[in-house]
């Protein structure tokens, strides 16, 4: 290998090194800025949280047990340190209403809402790609303008909305699908992996529908903007043939946009869950923070939350470590940054 | 581009325009007129189907399905408005400090809007109403939370590239202050781009709105609401699925004619330039 090859190469190895490391350093601060504002407002901003958790009918004594049980009577500080503690270690406390350990109670909501939004995501860039690429590939014919007005309704739709036409259509009319419900992954619980994919099908088909409208949109023009350049049609001159180019130039060049948008859509897709569980009767996070809500359970809203949020953050993480993959231009940006 | 494409585009803007028109006046409407009272019940006049007194019928409580519409659009427009004006005058504020004064205080204000981007109007309203309840102010504040940093960041980064041109750089050299010239050139520049953001996010916060009264988590009863509307219409699916149609059509058109709006907006301001400029910057943040 030339000399200054090599020393190009170790450059921007450095570059990556120090990209990732700024961004993982970024990514911890951001979780820790979230625990802080997590905690201040569900913790220290309501004053007492046992009051809040027993209502306004509580007698003195009641709140008084409930804030000892829960170590109330700390100071902020302390206790936050131990909920950050906890959140480490996997030790989040225990339920008020369940009387159960939350970590027990989310780890048994996460395979609902987890496979939700994967399947999901897998839809939607599944439809997004097929419907994008056909558009871009037929730019300015009837094909193209059908799937962008198509794609301009998606967008319009609320997908809690869609669901419930979903739920009309599939479970009432059709009968192919429950309206609701969730069997298990387990066979022995009466579910089973056959049984619960088919009750995700409806709700991941409501969330991706008006994701890959958003999607499809993004990837077109992402597509044709890369159509348009030099390198392209070099390609293409060379004799390349149009499938060569469509996967070895086109796709690669184009994902840099599309990537930016599936990882802002993905956590879209995580809180979508939560709207969409509700709709399905799906007992995932989302369930369980809205029963948590309705029990006052503040411990287990405070956990979810600040999960929700975690999981927002590490996908926008690694949304910008896929960049550096991707679009080697970024490297050497990355030392600049 | 051809005449005919550019027809086309103005026709997004006309058909944007009478949707959203047509649903602030009825939003306009309804403090002076509905058919009927929107929160009266007819128990013994339940879920009727289409007629002369009824246009669309009523619901599981004998209300009118077209009075329940009217007086629901208040609520998504009130909430629209208060929601990104939250965004807007917050987030330009900061934008444009952020812009002017560069620095720690530009880190300091990317870094709040990168942070704010972790809660989503959802996780804000979640966490709002298990300490205050739910309610209309908590889907606005929740709503309007998530509107600032998108307002900061296209504020900072459009002002940026307007604070470059040689009109401000003459208008520095004639001795005016740096907020003068925010004022006076920058602002009214990117008057155009704050319009289209603010289109869009209005459609966003709609939907958002529409979410949040379905979860229980916003407008409560008997406030009449879209979202609240398709949470009752889901119960009675088997007997009646049109009353799910309604609040679902009125949602998407009004959502829809935002999108077109703001497209059409777009192509009107031609804000195409200082895009093609933002793009070109080396680092956005």
């Amino acid at each position: 290998m030339p000399h200054h090859k090599k020393h190009r190469r170790c450059a921007g190895a450095r570059a990556i090194s120090f990209f990732l490391f700024k961004r993982f350093a970024s990514l911890l601060l951001t979780l820790l800025a979230a625990s802080v504002v997590v905690f201040t407002v569900l913790d220290v901003l309501p004053g007492n949280a046992a009051e809040v958790m027993l209502g306004e009918s509580a007698t003195a004594e009641s709140v008084a047990a409930l804030s000892a049980r829960l170590g109330l009577d700390r100071p902020p500080l302390v206790r936050y340190l131990d909920w950050a503690k906890g959140l480490a270690t996997g030790e989040l406390g225990t339920s008020i209403a369940y009387d159960t350990p939350i970590a027990q109670l989310v780890g048994e909501r996460l395979v609902v809402t987890v496979p939700l939004a994967l399947m999901a995501m897998a839809l939607t860039t599944a439809l997004a790609f097929t419907l994008g690429l056909f558009a871009a590939a037929r730019h300015g014919s009837a094909g193209d303008v059908g799937v962008m007005s198509a794609s301009q309704v998606g967008i319009a739709l609320p997908n809690f909305w869609f669901a419930i036409l979903l739920i009309w259509l599939f479970a009432v009319k059709l009968r192919w699908f429950s309206a609701g419900g969730f069997p298990g992954w387990s066979a022995a619980d009466g579910g089973g992996a056959g049984p619960a994919l088919r009750a995700l099908v409806l709700p991941a088909l409501a969330l991706a529908v008006v994701q890959a409208a958003i999607l499809a949109r993004i990837v077109r023009s992402a597509v044709l903007d890369v159509l348009r350049e030099d390198f392209v049609r070099t390609a293409r001159a060379k004799g390349q043939s149009p499938r060569g180019v469509l996967w070895g130039h086109v796709l690669r060049n184009a994902m840099v946009p599309v990537l930016t948008i599936m990882g802002l859509q993905f956590a879209n897709l995580l809180t979508g869950t939560v709207v969409i569980e509700q709709v399905f009767s799906l007992p995932g996070l989302g369930r369980l923070v809205f029963q948590a809500i309705a029990n006052r359970d503040l411990p287990v809203v405070r956990n979810v939350v600040m999960l929700l949020a975690a999981m927002v953050v590490v996908i926008n993480f690694i949304v910008d470590v896929l960049y550096v993959v991707i679009d080697p231009r970024l490297r050497t940006r990355g030392r600049t940054t | 581009m051809s005449a005919r494409r550019s027809r086309f585009r103005h026709a997004n803007l006309r058909v944007g325009a009478v949707l959203v028109a047509l649903v602030v006046g009825l939003a306009l409407l309804s403090f002076v007129w509905t058919p009927y009272p929107p929160s009266e019940l007819d128990i013994p006049h339940k879920l009727r189907p289409p007629s002369a007194a009824h246009w669309l019928g009523t619901d599981s409580l004998g209300r009118d399905i077209v009075s329940l519409l009217i007086a629901g659009s208040r609520v998504s427009i009130a909430v629209g408005v208060i929601a990104v004006g939250i965004g807007v005058v917050v987030g330009v504020v900061l934008g444009l400090v952020a812009a002017v004064r560069r620095g720690w205080v530009e880190e300091l204000v990317m870094r709040l809007s990168d942070f704010t981007f972790a809660f989503p109007a959802l996780l804000s309203a979640i966490m709002l109403t298990a300490i205050y309840g739910p309610g209309l102010v908590t889907s606005i504040v929740a709503i309007g939370i998530f509107n600032i940093p998108v307002f900061a960041r296209i504020t900072r980064a459009s002002a940026l590239v307007v604070r470059a041109r040689e009109f401000v750089t003459a208008a520095r050299a004639l001795g005016k202050s740096e907020w003068r010239i925010t004022i006076e050139h920058v602002l009214p520049n990117i008057a155009a781009i704050l319009i289209v953001q603010a289109t869009i996010q209005f459609a966003l916060a709609i939907l958002a709105e529409a979410a949040l009264s379905y979860l229980g988590l916003g407008t409560q009863p008997p406030t009449p609401s879209w979202g609240r509307m398709l949470n009752e219409a889901q119960q009675q699916l088997f007997q009646a699925p049109q009353l799910a149609v309604y609040p679902g059509v009125a949602i998407a058109l009004t959502v829809l004619g935002l999108n077109l709006l703001g497209d059409g907006l777009r192509d009107v301001f031609d804000p195409r330039l200082v895009r093609r400029e933002l793009r070109a910057q080396p680092v956005a943040s």
